[in-house]
């Protein structure tokens, strides 16, 4: 199953990037008055008086991104950064512009969504490896590295409402990275489980970079940018104000907010 | 992985044909969330799975008391007539309610995780067959113990329950999207099923109100379903071709139509929740 994604992956992108995007724009439509009822939706329909507010999340962002390549995203809080990665995992559909990935992404965003708190660990697997999209006959391949890999042996058929927040992280990260993925999507500094647990996560993910994943990695930390990425987008505001390479837009960055705050 | 690895957003061309191919490779993902909800329904109770049973059961049964002391239509059996119906209509109203309740209530799976928007819906009207089944176990063990035996003509039980089941998947689409961008939807949805219980005869038989209002009851789907299924569970018969063509036809067109309204503007639905 892997060997078979990878090499048809093999053939592609000598040539091709692995993720492009073509002038991406994400528009937030908000009504202007919140109108929750179909009533008074009706009336201000057709009163011709509904009026939104349009906020563009991302507007007019290209650029592409190789393969074995770390790309870094950085940028102030509502920049546009989580939903640059949202539109990478497909979870939001381009208003304007195209966006093309080439291979099986693996989002390792708020690790453990789509866990149920009744539901035992071995459960959950299931569940969370289903919602992620493998069938129950490749969660059931992997099971017992997922386990390993989490340490979880001894509390496996635990409810997970009785999990340390630490080991439900452990899981959801276990089960999110146990398949060979052409894309990885890291939002923020790996705060999972302790220090140990983050070294195997960063390893891992250092493995499957070795063997060709792309990862994109949204980080506050210009420290963790520079030393783990080749090169990074800055946005602001929704737009790209640099692209290169990482050292180089991480010092912008960093020169950009060291200035006093000018409102 | 079986589908296809490649996301190119211009070539999505339709979402509505889309959504379809990506539902079939997320089957696994419907099964999971049937079996999530039928196991953490009751999970934390003694009983567990058993109050499936028992629950619908009692409540049915303190229906039936209630009605049969105060309506006395003149049939044998008047509780197993109700119980037959109340069943199917309950599989129609809980589901088609949790389909849309799921989706508002997972909205923060929609907005992290991509995934086939409709499984959902399946999976919730999948739990309320489940559902379904289980609480028919009991049915016919009061059916026997009544006098009342299942006949052979219960292995034709199956189609009206599918037929039914179609209808319910296309209301509970077409609720869910709506609910999507009016969440009084919800609230509303369930006084209106109220009514249309009423409307429904589950609860009476047909031929006990006025011929012109027997006219009006028919233009309800409802009363197909819970005909066929009465007539095979409760009368032990074989339902007429006509109310097993109606009901299939009308099973069919409200799926369609639940689909499309559905599916397209499935795109959107990680903006509003």
């Amino acid at each position: 199953m892997h060997t078979e994604s990878e090499s048809t992956m093999n053939t592609q992108t000598a040539y091709k990037p692995i993720i492009s995007l073509e002038n991406v724009s994400i528009r937030y439509r908000v009504p202007r008055e919140k109108v929750v009822s179909i009533k008074e939706f009706a009336i201000r329909w057709l009163q011709r008086r509904l009026e939104y507010i349009d906020f563009w999340a991302l507007n007019g962002v290209g650029f592409e991104v190789h393969r074995a390549e770390a790309f870094g995203i950085v940028g102030r809080n509502g920049a546009g950064k989580s939903t640059l990665l949202k539109v990478v995992a497909r979870v939001l559909y381009p208003t304007i512009g195209r966006i093309l990935v080439c291979g099986k992404v693996a989002p390792l965003l708020e690790l453990g969504a789509g866990f149920h708190p009744e539901l035992s660990g071995r459960e959950n697997i299931f569940l969370y490896g289903t919602l992620l999209g493998y069938t129950h006959q490749e969660m059931d391949r992997c099971f017992d590295e997922i386990v390993a890999f989490a340490e979880l042996s001894n509390f496996i058929d635990a409810p997970l409402r009785t999990y340390s927040t630490g080991m439900v992280a452990r899981l959801g990260f276990s089960v999110a990275t146990a398949h060979f993925a052409d894309v990885l999507l890291v939002d923020e500094v790996l705060s999972v489980g302790d220090t140990a647990f983050q070294r195997k996560c960063i390893d891992r993910i250092e493995a499957f970079r070795q063997k060709g994943t792309t990862v994109l990695f949204v980080s506050h930390s210009m420290k963790k940018i520079k030393s783990l990425c080749q090169r990074a987008v800055w946005l602001s505001e929704g737009v790209i104000k640099a692209i290169g390479p990482a050292e180089a837009v991480a010092d912008q960055y960093l020169a950009a907010s060291n200035q006093p705050p000018v409102g | 992985m079986n589908r296809s690895n490649i996301y190119d957003s211009a070539a999505c061309s339709s979402p509505i044909l889309d959504e379809f191919s990506a539902l079939i490779d997320y089957r696994d993902l419907v099964l999971q969330l049937i079996a999530r909800s039928v196991k953490t329904r009751y999970k934390r109770s003694f009983l567990g799975v058993a109050w499936t049973m028992v629950n619908p059961l009692l409540t049915l049964l303190v229906l039936t008391i209630v009605f049969a002391s105060i309506f006395r239509f003149p049939m044998k059996n008047y509780a197993l007539f109700v119980l037959s119906g109340l069943l199917i209509w309950n599989f129609f109203a809980q589901s088609t309610s949790a389909a849309m309740n799921d989706l508002i209530w997972s909205g923060g799976l929609l907005s992290r995780i991509y995934m086939p928007k409709s499984a959902f819906t399946f999976a919730a009207i999948g739990t309320g067959l489940v559902n379904l089944i289980l609480a028919l176990i009991p049915y016919m063990l009061i059916s026997l113990i009544l006098g009342n035996p299942i006949q052979a003509a219960v292995l034709f039980l199956p189609i009206p329950i599918l037929f039914t089941a179609m209808f319910a998947l296309g209301i509970g689409l077409a609720v869910s999207a709506v609910a999507i961008y009016f969440p009084d939807v919800m609230p509303m949805y369930d006084v209106l099923l109220t009514a249309w219980m009423y409307l429904t005869p589950a609860i009476y038989p047909i031929d006990q109100v006025a011929e012109n209002i027997q006219v009006i009851l028919r233009l309800n789907p409802m009363y197909y379903y819970v005909e066929a299924f009465r007539t095979i569970l409760y009368e032990g018969k074989v339902p007429s071709i006509e109310i097993l063509l109606i009901g299939f036809l009308v099973g069919i067109v409200s799926l369609i139509f639940g689909w499309v309204v559905f599916n397209r503007r499935a795109r959107d639905y990680a903006y509003r929740i």
